[in-house]
């Protein structure tokens, strides 16, 4: 690809769009946001992944007027818009809970953003149609929300919130009740109207591979903090924490204490027969707790020990998951630790390489692992 | 055949409740006064056939003869529209008011509203009489902080008759309306306003529409009662005072015309239940109208 990567958050000279600036919320006693300072750009897909609870629809309710922070303020386009109220704000919410109007039809229910504004009665017409087409809704529009499917209705309201085309969009959970295929098309459908309106999107998922996919950025949250901010890739490949190692996809953890053997290498001690050797940007000190991660795909299983491979430790396959394109093997190692390793199904095979109880080697090598401190 | 048992309790209660008892008014309605014991003639006593021929429509024709049934029948009316009018302006506010506050707030507020059906309707309207009268408590405050420096004439008014309306079925107003508005799902407000309405705007397209069915039904809980309201306008109305309800009472204990007054009530039944009927083909009408 010829065109430049989009990066503004490693480029000094963009301003973002919204800034968090020490926000922090609470109800009562309760924190629900911690101290958060992040700064979001403009035609970013910033993706709020966390566990149930730990604050994202709060932070997306600040962006979109319903709380004030308790602390710090929030900056859109450098003004702090504390006291903006929100319908004064370019911003558009889908609800977690869809808040569908139930006595206007779907289409009123479209239109109603639209009729707010001083657009013609024609243009707020085709727009509507518009939407109901790119939700695949047209034949439901005369209809009242309470006379359609869940997966439909989540599809109204993410039709509604993009109906008026606002300068940022805030989706909590907007596809959670649609079947993959569907979800998958919407997917891409929001990335074309992101790249097409240039509209900055703040979208909270549960569902990591969604957020892998459509992300320029992702956040993963805990307990109403950032653990870390970072490209899909990033995320997934070097996880700052266990935390995020454990969150963002399946992960091995071995855990054990650190020795220098080499130029940023290290030879773990985790228990087994030898120790694991792992190479680490990150400098560990002799003696010093670490975990290593490492991800299923990465471990190779074989019934030899390959020659040549840094790390290999021996283990008998005690459960066999088929995934279809792949097949995860959970392998038990004799200090009782169970250990997954993931290989693809390149050939349809009517027999399996290795099944239950068999003695099997796995092997990864000094890259596979990122090395974390506890 | 359970269903049908389940089915004829509603109609049973219905035909032993209302049915039943509207048949014999209307039947009495079609009679003729009597000095006897029950005051009409003819009753089941001479026969089934001289019954039946000796009915006839004469008290309806007489209702038309004499302008003060068919004012009382107007002005009945427009003390109702105008006193459902007033309660639903008052009694919204407070249902919202209601729904709003802090959910352990609400069911002390509710108590407080449910609160004066513990003493005697009567009782309550007559203190309303120690209010409003020209040496009561109203116009002695107004006298002390010199508002006024002659008394109101209240009582013995339609004005009285208003405000002892409005006192007295404030509650059938308040309660369908916070049930409506306490069932309303915080989040559309915030949707509307997401979407560009003003509170106000958020107001007038979403809350009012979703309380509609509160709305109505208070309409209707103060409307029908309000309408052939006796004890009101003869506590706290004058002479001037025209209420269909009075003059029924009239015609039946001072008049001891029973068959007339039969034929006032039946007209006020169906002053009352042909526009309920079509109120709510009309709404059958749009829901289909929907599916
Ligand atoms: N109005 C409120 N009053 C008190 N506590 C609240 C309020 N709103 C949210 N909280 C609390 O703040 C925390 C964060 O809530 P939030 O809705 O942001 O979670 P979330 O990350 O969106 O979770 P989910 O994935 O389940 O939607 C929760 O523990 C919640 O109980
Ligand atoms: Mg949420």
């Amino acid at each position: 690809m010829a065109q430049t990567v989009f990066a503004p958050w490693d480029d000094p000279q963009q301003k973002p769009l919204i800034q968090f600036v020490g926000v922090t919320k609470r109800f009562g006693d309760f924190v629900a946001i911690d101290d958060l300072t992040q700064d979001i750009y403009e035609r970013e897909f910033f993706a709020l992944l966390g566990p149930s609870g730990c604050g994202k629809t709060t932070m997306m309710r600040m962006l979109a007027g319903f709380e004030a922070p308790t602390e710090g303020s929030i900056l859109l386009s450098g003004q702090d818009i504390a006291g903006v109220p929100p319908n004064k704000r370019a911003v558009n919410m889908m609800f977690q809970s869809y808040a569908l109007f139930p006595h206007l039809t779907v289409w009123d229910n479209i239109a109603f953003g639209l009729r707010r504004s001083d657009m013609p009665k024609d243009a707020i017409a085709a727009r509507v149609e518009e939407m109901l087409k790119l939700t695949r809704l047209s034949k439901f529009g005369r209809r009242k929300p309470h006379q359609i499917s869940g997966g439909q209705r989540q599809r109204v309201a993410l039709a509604r919130s993009l109906a008026k085309a606002p300068k940022l969009l805030l989706l909590d959970e907007p596809l959670g009740a649609l079947d993959k295929k569907l979800r998958q098309d919407t997917q891409f459908e929001l990335m074309d109207i992101q790249e097409t309106t240039g509209t900055t999107f703040v979208i909270v998922t549960h569902d990591q591979e969604e957020a892998m996919t459509v992300a320029s950025r992702v956040a993963v949250m805990d307990e109403g903090r950032i653990i870390q901010v970072a490209t899909p890739e990033k995320i997934y490949e070097a996880p700052n924490s266990v935390y995020v190692a454990d969150f963002i996809g399946d992960v091995n953890i071995l855990e054990g204490t650190a020795k220098a053997n080499g130029p940023e290498s290290y030879a773990i001690d985790w228990g087994g027969a030898e120790p694991a050797t792992a190479t680490s940007a990150r400098p560990f000190s002799d003696g010093q707790k670490a975990h290593l991660a490492i991800r299923p795909e990465k471990i190779a299983i074989s019934a030899e020990r390959p020659a040549d491979a840094a790390n290999a430790v021996q283990g008998k396959v005690l459960d066999i998951a088929y995934l279809g394109n792949l097949s995860t093997y959970h392998v038990e190692l004799p200090t009782g630790q169970v250990i997954k390793a993931q290989s693809a199904n390149t050939r349809r095979v009517s027999r399996r390489a290795y099944t239950w109880e068999d003695p099997v080697w796995l092997s990864w090598s000094a890259t596979a692992g990122v090395l974390l401190e506890s | 055949m359970r269903r049908a048992v389940l089915i004829a309790v509603p109609y049973l209660w219905l035909l032993a409740l209302f049915l039943v008892p509207f048949a014999i008014v209307f039947k009495v309605s079609l009679s003729d006064t009597a000095l006897a014991i029950p005051p009409y003639t003819p009753t089941l006593k001479d026969g089934f056939g001289a019954l039946i021929s000796g009915l006839d429509f004469e008290n309806f024709v007489f209702l038309t003869q004499d302008d003060l049934y068919w004012k009382a029948y107007v002005s009945s009316l427009q003390i109702a529209f105008f006193s459902t009018i007033v309660t639903l302006l008052v009694g919204y506010p407070m249902a919202y008011a209601m729904a709003r506050a802090p959910e352990e707030w609400r069911p002390t507020l509710m108590m407080l509203v449910i609160l004066p059906f513990w003493t005697s309707f009567l009782i309550r309207v007559y203190a309303w009489v120690g209010i409003l009268s020209t040496e009561g408590f109203l116009n002695q405050f107004l006298l002390w902080t010199g508002i006024i420096d002659t008394p109101l004439t209240i009582l013995n008014t339609n004005w009285a008759v208003y405000i002892g309306i409005v006192y007295t079925y404030l509650p059938f107003m308040i309660l369908p309306i916070y049930a409506a508005l306490e069932r309303l799902d915080e989040s559309l407000i915030e949707a509307a306003e997401d979407l560009g309405c003003s509170r106000m705007q958020a107001f007038w397209l979403v809350t009012i529409p979703l309380s509609r069915n509160g709305i109505v039904a208070g309409c209707f809980l103060v409307f029908i009662p309000a309408l052939g309201e006796f004890v009101i306008p003869s506590l706290l109305g004058g002479s001037g005072t025209l209420m269909i309800g009075k003059v029924l009472f009239e015609e039946f204990f001072a008049n001891r015309d029973w068959p007339v007054a039969s034929a006032v009530a039946v007209i006020l039944l169906l002053i009352l239940i042909i526009p309920i009927i079509l109120f709510q083909r009309n709404e059958q009408r749009q829901q289909e109208a929907e599916q």
